[in-house]
């Protein structure tokens, strides 16, 4: 809490409870798909800090939560040089001599990174400005070569559009509550270089190698009032990048040491930029750099206009085809969004809304359910019983993702047509499930048949479990013949517990009636 | 030899008169003898003349690339030069050396020219005399001819004038007869202000005409590549092999520029209108150059040109607008000189805040330095909209008022590119390098707040014996239109070659000098 003043701890405490809440969609981050740099919130209707929290208060603080998102744009090359874009490559070894700010060099614009800003654009619902302009944002970092970063501050490429997002709520938390949060506007900027801090020697190593990668920063407005509003918000906005390919989602640790997550505090009280202490769970006030510095922001002069045109025919004559960036062209490459994907799921399967929201959120278990249902007879409504519950079941206890599920599919659909077809009962499944859980080099046949779990076919076996049923207990079968039906159900229970549960229900119960009637 | 233009003495080499090598060591043997006028930085001798080979075995074969083909050139040092170094003619880059070419550099290079070196500057252009360069001030060549000599009668190494600048190293390299065009750089007026003093042909094309790509920019917004040549048709060649797109700079123009090879044939001076701005008759305009200006002027007019006085309102407010915009895209500019990547790194290193700012402070002189830190003022989140936003606004109105005179059928303005001739070091150094940039880029920026192609033309010696020269300003594109009519003056004002006053270092100038096409008439 250093540094702030006087006054506005009830706020801060406040708006830590936010932070607190908000904290695991940090974990997305350590995923590294993008970078979220500025939570800004403000406080609204805020009359006396010192009394908002008692109870007795006319007026409750309302925190808002609005965000600012990095996401780095999925491109071969950098914003405005040829140099490759990579992870993993030597430190400084793609850098081109634009890049390394070296004197002379000038920024060429890369068309694909614009095409995927626009597409972002689209599918958020954005206007495209048809003209843009890129600005330099001036600050001393070592790790900022040129002394600027080229970034769009007065004209971005896109504007003015909508996130919609669910979130389930509910006391059961199965509802799909759905919202949506304005997006103010989408820029595209250059990444800055990577700095190693030495502390031993007490010198900074620098990595270019990241320096003048393409990032599209997306602007929501603070139309969030929670932390899980916001968590739910940045997850569908994954979803789209990822669906749309302009942001990947496996990049790596690195952007954990940029992950700043900072609270601005609006309105009337203060303007301070702050930054998350996630080990503290505390607000710091951020170094100076965010706060005070005036970056002298002025017009990129070595970048002309960029424009982007309805259609090839609306376009000037003189431009070469490849140069331009067309909007029908991009639309027309419009993948399937996780909204239409929800719908879809819905209709094509019969499943219920919150389902296909699980299904869309969790990474890669939408294909798992698919490719369950391309392989099994049984329906997709049973299908996703057994994906929500078994298989998410042990997931979520195991902290396991998706792809590391030790049943593939296949297995899964193995299972399902073992009983299907009769040879095992819906509880011996689920038994196998958790068999083949512990030994996933096994197939369902070969734990069926080692753990001796297959039906009991031999009718004469089942009939003399039946009778010995029947014989032990005369007072249920006088109540049946009473005509108390239900009873029959618990007769059919100690039969089942006799073959551990491996009988054809069916037959039992037919059996039994005919013994009891 | 040697005083000959490029058409004459590539015609030399193809018949055989003299080899690229001899060109290149008669060259290399003048610079040596001129070394006084400190017109170069790095003489890149061994290179020259590994290139004067290479293309001699290709005259030899009868294929030479194209009429640059063994020229010697000289480039400014703001020009990138791959394994060249390129100092800007300042400690902060005294010992840098690019890894790369500027495309200018190269397209003349891919032509067989053959380069001499690096030419002297103001410390990144900024100037107008060539005088604040961290390798000492540049030299009039005309300050040691025979008119200047006679007029002034004094010694050889007091009384010499300055070039001008920034470009003032090219302009004496073209001028004293080491390089047979050199590549200036135009931001305000850096090419064609030298141009003028040193009594050679000075173009500052359209802007987006030619490359930037390798120059290291003072204000991207308005730099432009120039070239000086000893004679207009030469520019016109040069251009013609410099312009067109480049795909490493976005603000070149995308469609193919008209060709400017034989372009004079069809030139017939009655269809031109010229205009006189009203506006350039300033205050301290000299009275030699306006009866400069007069008789170029009535010589349009006695041709059959039609000459009308013509306003651009806006003229005065140019300069300090363009001040504003200089030092804001200086500051800007400047930022990557932080001695981390590359060049001057200071040894005072207790921070990283510590050693930014002592290698900016031992790196850039004050100008420099003075330029940046008004710069960031203008930038400044309060100041933005008073001084950056008018400037631009300005700007504008600039650029329109020669557009509208341009649509009102003038084809091109005719000015004087400068006060007056050449000043004294003495006297120039009595003023701070704002003051003179102010009153020495006077003429020739508004062009570059336009964007517009300007070609200054010397028309005759001072009664000091300095050369005075007048500038050509067309619309833009109009290069083509802009070099005919300069043309056209060239062939009717007769400028004297320069000549040595008992130049009997070099014993062959007295004659060559005379040898050197006057005017030819087409």
């Amino acid at each position: 809490m250093a540094g702030s003043p006087a006054g506005t701890t009830a706020l801060l405490c406040h708006l830590n409870k936010l932070i607190a809440i908000y904290s695991p969609t940090i974990t997305y981050q350590r995923h590294g798909w993008c970078v979220i740099r500025r939570i800004c919130t403000s406080v609204s209707r805020c009359r006396s800090q010192a009394q908002t929290k008692r109870k007795s208060a006319p007026q409750e603080l309302v925190g808002v939560v609005g965000l600012e998102i990095h996401a780095q744009i999925h491109s071969n090359t950098k914003l405005f040089s040829g140099s490759q874009v990579g992870f993993q490559a030597p430190p400084n070894s793609l850098v081109s001599f634009f890049d390394a700010s070296l004197p002379g060099t000038l920024p060429v614009l890369n068309r694909r990174c614009v095409e995927a800003a626009v597409m972002t654009g689209l599918a958020l619902n954005c206007t495209i400005n048809r003209k843009s302009l890129f600005d330099r944002k001036h600050y001393f970092y070592a790790d900022l070569p040129a002394g600027y970063q080229i970034t769009q501050q007065r004209l971005p490429i896109a504007v003015d559009g909508t996130l919609t997002y669910s979130h389930l709520g509910g006391r059961k938390r199965n509802t799909v509550v759905t919202k949506s949060v304005r997006i103010k506007q989408i820029q595209l900027e250059q990444d800055s270089g990577k700095s190693l801090h030495d502390d031993y020697r007490s010198q900074t190593l620098i990595d270019l190698n990241r320096a003048g990668v393409g990032l599209m920063e997306l602007v929501m407005e603070p139309d969030m009032s929670c932390g899980e509003e916001a968590a739910a918000a940045v997850r569908e906005m994954q979803l789209i990048l990822q669906a749309l390919g302009t942001c990947q989602g496996n990049m790596a640790d690195y952007e954990i040491q940029r992950q700043m997550v900072v609270l601005e505090s609006g309105g009337t009280v203060q303007n301070e930029t702050r930054s998350f202490d996630g080990k503290t769970g505390h607000t710091i006030p951020m170094r100076d750099k965010e706060g005070l510095q005036d970056y002298r922001f002025m017009p990129e002069p070595n970048l002309p206009p960029l424009m982007v045109y309805e259609a090839c025919s609306t376009a000037p004559p003189g431009v070469a085809p490849s140069q331009l960036v067309v909007l029908e062209e991009v639309r027309e490459r419009l993948p399937e969004l996780p909204s239409v994907r929800r719908q879809r799921l819905v209709e094509t399967y019969g499943i219920l809304p919150e389902h296909s929201f699980t299904l869309v959120n969790e990474d890669g278990l939408m294909d798992y359910f698919e490719a369950v249902v391309r392989e099994t007879k049984a329906g997709p409504r049973k299908v996703i019983g057994w994906v929500m519950n078994e298989l998410q079941g042990l997931l979520h206890q195991q902290n396991l993702s998706v792809s590391q599920s030790p049943i593939s599919p296949q297995a899964l659909a193995q299972i399902l047509n073992l009983q299907e077809n009769g040879q095992i009962s819906s509880s011996i499944a689920k038994q196998v499930f958790q068999e083949l859980w512990k030994t996933p080099g096994k197939t369902a046949q070969q734990i069926v048949k080692e753990h001796d779990l297959g039906m009991v076919n031999d009718s004469t076996e089942i009939h003399r479990i039946c009778q010995k049923v029947v014989d032990s207990h005369p007072d249920q079968v006088q109540a049946i013949r009473g005509g108390n039906k239900k009873v029959l159900n618990k007769l059919m229970g100690l039969v089942q517990k006799e073959t551990k549960g491996r009988a054809d229900p069916v037959l039992v119960r037919a059996i039994l009636e005919q013994k009891t009637s | 030899m040697l005083s000959l233009s490029i058409r004459e003495v590539s015609l030399a080499l193809r018949e055989g008169r003299i080899s690229p090598t001899e060109l290149c060591r008669k060259c290399l043997n003048r610079i040596k003898k001129t070394h006084y006028l400190n017109a170069y930085i790095t003489v890149t001798e061994e290179l020259a003349l590994k290139q004067a080979q290479e293309a001699e075995s290709r005259l030899l074969k009868g294929a030479p690339k194209g009429p640059l083909d063994g020229i010697p050139f000289a480039v400014k040092d703001n020009f990138c030069t791959e394994n060249i170094k390129t100092t800007c003619a300042s400690k902060m880059l005294k010992d840098y050396t690019p890894p790369y070419s500027a495309t200018v550099v190269q397209k003349l290079l891919d032509q067989g020219a053959v380069l001499m070196g690096k030419t002297n500057l103001d410390e990144f252009a900024m100037g107008a005399g060539s005088t604040d360069s961290a390798f000492g001030p540049v030299r009039n060549p005309w300050s040691y001819a025979t008119p200047y000599r006679e007029q002034t009668g004094t010694e050889m190494d007091s009384d010499w004038v300055i070039t001008g600048g920034s470009s003032g190293g090219s302009a004496a390299a073209v001028a004293s007869l080491t390089s047979y065009l050199s590549l200036g750089s135009d931001t305000g007026g850096s090419t064609r202000n030298p141009g003028a003093l040193c009594g050679v042909v000075a173009l500052k094309p359209t802007y987006g005409l030619v490359s930037r790509h390798g120059l290291i920019p003072l204000v991207n917004s308005m730099d432009v590549p120039g070239i000086i040549t000893r004679s207009v048709h030469d520019a016109a060649t040069v251009l013609d092999i410099l312009q067109g797109h480049d795909v490493k700079d976005s603000t070149t123009i995308t469609h193919n520029p008209s060709t400017l090879t034989n372009l004079f044939d069809d030139f017939d001076v009655r269809n031109i209108c010229v205009g006189i701005p009203k506006e350039y008759h300033a205050p301290g305009l000299s009275q030699e150059t306006l009866a400069q200006w007069s008789r170029v002027a009535d010589m349009f007019e006695r041709a059959g040109a039609r000459v009308e006085q013509v306003s651009l309102p806006h003229t005065q407010h140019s300069i300090v607008c363009y001040h504003v915009l200089c030092h804001t895209e200086v500051a800007s500019n400047m930022a990557r000189f932080d001695g981390l990547e590359y060049g001057h790194r200071s040894g005072v290193d207790s921070s990283t805040e510590t050693m930014y700012s002592t290698t900016r402070h031992e790196g850039f002189n004050d100008v420099v330095r003075g330029r940046i830190l008004s710069g960031n003022y203008f930038l400044l989140r309060q100041n933005y909209e008073h001084y950056f936003v008018k400037a631009q606004q300005v700007r504008r109105l600039i650029a329109e008022d020669f557009k509208r005179v341009f649509n009102s059928g003038v084809d091109v303005l005719l000015t004087p590119t400068t006060m007056s001739d050449a000043m004294r070091y003495t006297d120039f150094m009595q003023e701070d390098n704002r003051t003179r940039s102010a009153q020495e880029d006077i003429f020739t920026q508004p062009v570059n707040m336009a964007g517009l192609p300007a070609v200054s033309v010397p028309t005759a010696l001072s009664n000091r014996g300095l050369p005075i020269g007048l500038q050509l300003i067309g619309p833009t594109l109009q290069d083509r239109k802009v070099l005919m009519v300069a043309q056209w003056i060239e062939q009717k004002v007769g400028f004297p070659p320069i000549r040595y006053h008992g130049d009997t270092g070099e014993g062959e100038m007295g004659e060559e000098v005379h040898e050197r096409e006057q005017t030819s008439v087409v």
